[in-house]
């Protein structure tokens, strides 16, 4: 799930980077309201974590830019101004939700989480295709019951064909919600992550559609 | 003295007493002049009349001296009390006691030859008037005492004491109503303060007060503004100071939980990296709004004395060594061979010098130079320079610089945003200016100036 940082402290940034980044979400960081728009504009986002004080603007300029785009992108206010008047601001200004300073991390991408699910029209937080189960929360997968060990990305990869069973899936898509900006992607990186999928899912799930992208295996095939 | 009811009742108490007193003074004084005077008449009428009461016997057949008991009971049977108190003898001329009053003494009253005089007798001051009659060889004289007189003048007073004692009372009374009425107004005034509450700062209504109490309440009035721009400056100040310790406690926490969650070495390392870094920036942030906080707080201005800021500057500038040779910046001090005179407060001065380089130090890039030049204009003025080569502040950020907690595009990563503002608001109190102005090709230059009584001293 790649999400869109806007954060202005150094040290702020770096943490939810890195952060988020371990609660499984791909990030991109910027750290002003111009470089935002650029981003939001040149890539589509599952979630923005916005932070109101830049130093070239205010964050509610960056989400009302892109609700008047008619952007639904679920955007999460971070701000040390959380008086009640100022939350209300925010989310009549679009926002889907509000966190203040200091807050917990985990509780953050539980939050980052929820609205990114809702923004895709789902309310529930697992994932469960046949006997595949995802719990994004924990980043924990099973088939059949039984645990399975996947990485990072291969969890991303498999929640990715999940959310959309059926649903070809672009390779470009897959290394868009995979690496941010500043990863190095090999040419052959997706395929490499497709390939430990399948071994450890065994055949018959993922399927490869020529030229195009992959998918779940439609029903009986 | 402080009630201002008690003054004004002693004043006017002591005022009205002392016109009383003087008052009375004069009475008794021109009473007892104008008592003298018809005594003195009366003396005189009464010794004339025993002369021709005398003259006129010796021409009756049996008449004569002889007969003085009913012409001295005659005398004594005088109407008035007064007439009573007075002492009648005549003499022979060759100094016998021909006849006396009842009342008079044995002693001869005076030993004037006429008219009146002033004797003792017995330790008395008797008032005399004498008539010299030569056809019957005798002197007639006719005297009063003087206790008696005093006695009359001592009645008059008495008389007039009596009111005066019975009204006095009185008047302390209405003096000390008009008094209190007339203070009202302040009463007025302090029980509307007496029933505020603490926080209470609304002005007092002045609307009805009259023009004696209207400066106090004016006065009031405009301290109650200013405890209430400095309470809400205070306010105001804290919850800033309260926002924008909260970014770099979020910081700090995050990474605090990506150290306690993250197995990996390496974002282990980084976790403690950025806590360690940011600890700092958060503890010179509070430093920078204790100084703020230091110089907003002395209301009464700072002790402004002249003096020579060349030792500040080296000494500033020798503390940040460190700091720019850690960052591989140089950093050069240029003062005048001449001693100089500014109007300053060290201590402030200091603050904006540190402040000043600091930020100097911390955006000149690697390698680049910070310097610090102190110099004297042809005209006398004093000037600090402070300059670095980084990239400066952007044309529009310029005038926001000195605002609290702005933090413009070129921002170092230490950054406050308070730096400027502690320089500005330390030049201000010091009477002295900062002024911001980009280099070219980019760099900033940064320039103290001074109050102008700095010279005035030193010429």
């Amino acid at each position: 799930m790649r999400i869109l940082i806007v954060e202005d402290d150094p040290m702020m940034l770096d943490g939810l980077t890195v952060g988020l980044g371990l609660a499984g979400f791909t990030c991109d960081a910027v750290s002003s309201c111009a470089d935002a728009g650029s981003a939001l504009r040149a890539q589509g986002y599952d979630a923005v974590v916005l932070d109101l004080m830049l130093p070239d603007g205010s964050g509610l300029d960056v989400l009302a830019e892109l609700r008047a785009r008619k952007s639904d992108t679920p955007v999460l206010l971070l701000t040390a101004r959380d008086q009640i008047p100022d939350r209300i601001r925010g989310l009549d200004a679009g926002a889907d939700d509000y966190v203040g300073k200091p807050f917990d991390l985990d509780e953050l991408a539980a939050r980052v989480r929820a609205i990114a699910r809702r923004g895709k029209g789902r309310a529930s937080a697992r994932l469960e295709w046949r006997s595949l189960s995802l719990e994004p929360g924990s980043l924990s997968a099973t088939k059949d019951g039984a645990p399975l060990k996947l990485t990072r990305r291969e969890f991303s990869i498999l929640s990715l064909l999940m959310e959309r069973p059926g649903v070809i899936v672009t390779r470009a898509m897959l290394e868009d919600a995979l690496y941010g900006w500043q990863e190095e992607v090999e040419s052959n990186a997706v395929e490499v992550h497709i390939h430990h999928l399948r071994a450890k899912l065994g055949p018959g799930v993922i399927e490869t559609v020529r030229g195009v992208g992959y998918r779940l295996a439609e029903e009986g095939a | 003295m402080t009630s201002l009811r008690a003054r004004l009742l002693l004043i006017l108490i002591t005022g009205t007493a002392a016109v009383w007193l003087s008052a009375m003074a004069w009475i008794f004084l021109s009473t007892r002049a104008e008592v003298e005077e018809v005594l003195d008449a009366r003396l005189m009428e009464a010794a004339r009349m025993v002369n021709s009461l005398i003259s006129e016997r010796r021409q009756e057949p049996g008449g004569g001296l002889s007969s003085k008991d009913t012409l001295f009971g005659e005398f004594e049977r005088q109407p008035r009390a007064y007439e009573r108190q007075l002492s009648c003898q005549i003499w022979s001329l060759d100094g016998a006691l021909v006849g006396r009053s009842e009342s008079a003494p044995q002693i001869r009253l005076s030993t004037a030859e006429a008219g009146f005089s002033l004797s003792d007798i017995d330790g008395e001051t008797w008032r005399v008037f004498t008539v010299e009659n030569p056809e019957l060889n005798v002197r007639v004289m006719v005297g009063d005492n003087l206790r008696i007189r005093d006695g009359l003048v001592g009645d008059v007073i008495k008389g007039m004491l009596l009111p005066t004692v019975l009204v006095l009372p009185v008047m302390i009374g209405l003096i000390w109503l008009s008094v209190r009425q007339g203070l009202s107004p302040l009463n007025t005034v302090a029980a509307h303060l007496a029933s505020r509450r603490a926080r209470d700062l609304r002005p007092v209504p002045d609307g009805k007060l009259p023009r004696e109490v209207a400066p106090l309440v004016g006065a009031l009035n405009g301290l109650f503004k200013r405890v209430e721009d400095a309470r809400e400056r205070e306010r105001s100040f804290t919850a800033f100071a309260a926002h924008e310790l909260k970014t770099p406690l979020a910081g700090l926490k995050t990474q605090a939980q990506i150290a306690l969650a993250s197995d990996d070495r390496d974002v282990h390392a980084n976790a403690l990296r950025q806590i360690s870094s940011g600890v700092d920036r958060t503890a010179r942030l509070v430093k920078q709004l204790l100084d703020l906080a230091a110089l907003e707080a002395n209301d009464a201005g700072p002790k402004l004395a002249s003096g020579d800021p060349a030792a500040l500057v080296r000494s500033v500038a020798s503390a940040l060594e460190p700091l720019a040779r850690s960052r591989e910046v140089s950093l050069s001090v240029t003062v005048p061979d001449a001693p100089l005179r500014v109007t300053m407060e060290p201590h402030f001065l200091e603050l904006a010098l540190r402040n000043l380089v600091e930020n100097a130090v911390l955006h000149a890039p690697t390698g680049g130079e910070a310097s610090c030049e102190l110099r004297r204009a042809p005209d006398g003025r004093v000037s600090l320079h402070v300059r670095d080569d980084g990239p400066g502040i952007a044309e529009a950020e310029l005038p926001l610089a000195t605002e609290r907690f702005f933090r413009g595009s070129n921002r170092s990563a230490l950054g406050s945003g308070l730096g400027l503002a502690i320089v500005e608001l330390a030049m201000e109190r010091m009477g002295g200016a900062l002024r911001l102005v980009n280099r070219t090709p980019h760099g900033l230059d940064a320039s103290l100036t001074f109050a102008n009584r700095g010279e005035d001293t030193a010429r």
